[in-house]
């Protein structure tokens, strides 16, 4: 049971963490960002290549290492998102719904095959793992890499909840969610503002893309887009542009997986999860969160 | 020197010409009204003036400078800033919060705060709701609130959109007197109003926009006994 709880809450991490640049973005420019995935993926990849570097270079203690990979990562993966909304959703911004949404899958497609370009299509082995052993709790085995998981995002969910909450840049960007001419009147530059929400979800990504690499071991040029549509299933069933929703519905997917798998076997992981979609997207579109269709971000 | 100009300006929305050789002018320390039907155009010079549309033709300058090319952030930087038809307050952010994104502009916390003093101190009633959604507020809260928010930012010339629309005659008169209260304080205010008779009880001076031209200017008291404005818009008499 403790088990399952866990397994859940360490997958619903990763679903969380990329769910929140989903919904972040969606809420502030109603665009459904399907390259938001291979921004995961793009995150193992930069992280594999500056672990490499670094453990030729320098040798860190491995914990110490993988800190300082992940926030380089983030601040490269960030980047990238700040690149990809200027180039390609900026200037069609005010353009029928569907260009963003062709543009979005499209960019995706760019990111999966440049990656495989570069890489190869066979997966990368990442140089370092998380591989501290387990511990024993209520007679469950429970990985060391699997806390460090739910730690790492729960750390970085609490900084960015409080970041939206209290600060004079996350009231901008959720003034800009509620009402974004209003928002031009209280002189906030939209334009900036967009930028720093595609580099908070795109780190967040990026983040989550290095803990999946030190965590299962391997990493390959496809392996953002289950994530990026679990996510997007995550961000929907908690209310797709409110930030806690995003939280709930990644941590709520992780849990229903892992019990759905328990119960029935592996094989039914993602109809679970799909089943989840349908149903919420027939019945409750606005998610648990979204009562109030209003309340964004 | 003026502080605002317009000069022959027109707005074109695609096909449709909104302002057609719109020329007037507000002097600081001011009140001027601009009064008008609905679809007269006066949304769109609120909206000319705060960047969100650009002039086709004509001039748009503030303190003899150039701004038809600002965006309207810069706008706000420059100390004009705007509270928009049907007040668009952030409905599920608190009172406080709401006032506090209208110094959004203001790096100084100390004079964010000293602001927000002035503001409930001009409008009580938003201190008492300080911490409710402003979502929640009646109409009138809510148009004292969106000029509180404007306040705050500390503009120089200060631009209402249609204060008075869908309040009580009450509530009208109780708004009007906060705006001539603003303006005692040395705030310019640039007031658009369907309300004639409300809005020129508190301006100095005043233009009549008519689909989209000027038809009449002159200083309030007289545009307040001049007959055609009197049949028009004070609902004959
Ligand atoms: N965004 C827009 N697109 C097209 N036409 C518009 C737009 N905004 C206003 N108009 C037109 O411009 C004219 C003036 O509108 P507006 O400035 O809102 O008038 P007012 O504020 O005086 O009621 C109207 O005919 C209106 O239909
Ligand atoms: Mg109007």
């Amino acid at each position: 049971m403790i088990q399952v709880i866990v397994n859940g809450l360490s997958v619903g991490a990763f679903y969380a963490l990329v769910a929140l640049g989903y919904s972040m973005v969606y809420g502030i420019i109603k665009l459904l960002n399907f390259a938001h995935g291979d921004i995961y993926m793009l995150g193992a990849y930069v992280g594999f290549v500056v672990l490499g570097a670094l453990t030729s270079w320098l040798s860190l203690p491995t914990a110490l290492g993988l800190v300082l990979v992940t926030l380089v990562t983030m601040a490269l993966t960030g980047g990238a998102g700040v690149l990809l909304e200027r180039v390609a959703y900026r200037p069609i911004r005010h353009a029928p719904r569907l260009s963003l949404l062709i543009t979005a899958v499209g960019l995706s497609f760019a990111l999966e095959y440049g990656v495989r370009q570069i890489f190869g299509p066979q997966p990368s082995h990442f140089p370092v793992q998380i591989d501290a052993g387990s511990v024993h709790l209520f007679g469950a085995t429970i990985t060391i890499a699997r806390i460090v998981v739910i730690l790492v995002a729960a750390g970085l969910m609490v900084v960015l909840a409080l970041f939206v909450a209290k600060t004079r840049q996350g009231r901008a960007m959720r003034a800009i969610a509620l009402d974004a001419k209003a928002a031009r009147l209280m002189g906030i530059d939209v334009d900036r503002t967009i930028s720093l929400v595609f580099f908070i979800g795109s780190a967040l990504a990026g983040a989550a893309g290095v803990l999946a690499g030190a965590v299962y071991g391997t990493i390959d040029f496809l392996m953002g887009f289950i994530i990026g549509i679990k996510a997007f299933t995550a961000a929907v069933i908690g209310g797709i542009g409110n930030l806690y929703g995003a939280m709930l519905g990644g941590v709520a997917l992780g849990l229903l997986e892992s019990f759905g798998v328990a119960w029935l076997g592996g094989q039914w992981r993602d109809v679970f999860s799909f089943l989840c979609l349908i149903l919420f997207l027939t019945f409750r579109p606005t998610g648990i969160l979204g009562g109030r269709v209003q309340e964004r971000m | 020197m003026n502080w605002l100009q317009l000069d022959a300006v027109d707005v074109c929305y695609g096909r449709v010409q909104a302002l057609r050789q719109v020329s007037l002018q507000v002097e600081e320390g001011e009140i001027v009204a601009l009064l008008g039907n609905n679809g007269a155009g006066k949304s769109t010079t609120l909206n000319l003036i705060s960047g969100f549309v650009r002039p086709s033709a004509g001039s748009l300058t503030w303190q003899g400078q150039d701004i038809s090319r600002l965006k309207p952030h810069q706008l706000v930087a420059q100390g004009i800033v705007q509270a928009p038809e049907g007040r668009r307050i952030f409905s599920t952010m608190t009172v406080h919060e709401n006032l506090l994104l209208g110094g959004y502009l203001v790096r100084d916390p100390a004079q964010i705060k000293q602001r927000l003093e002035q503001v409930y101190d001009l409008m009580p009633r938003l201190r008492e709701r300080s911490g409710q959604e402003g979502g929640t507020l009646s109409g009138g809260e809510q148009q004292m609130l969106a000029i509180g928010r404007a306040l705050v930012s500390g503009p120089r010339l200060l631009l209402l959109d249609e204060p008075s629309m869908g309040l009580a005659p009450l509530l009208v008169a109780q708004v009007m007197r906060i705006i001539a209260a603003v303006n005692r304080t040395g705030t310019t205010v640039f007031v658009v109003e369907q309300n004639a008779k409300a809005a020129l009880q508190i301006a100095h001076r005043a233009y009549v926009l008519d689909t989209g031209t000027v038809s009449l200017s002159g200083p309030a008291a007289e545009l307040a006994q001049d007959p055609r404005v009197v049949e028009a818009y004070l609902g004959g008499a």
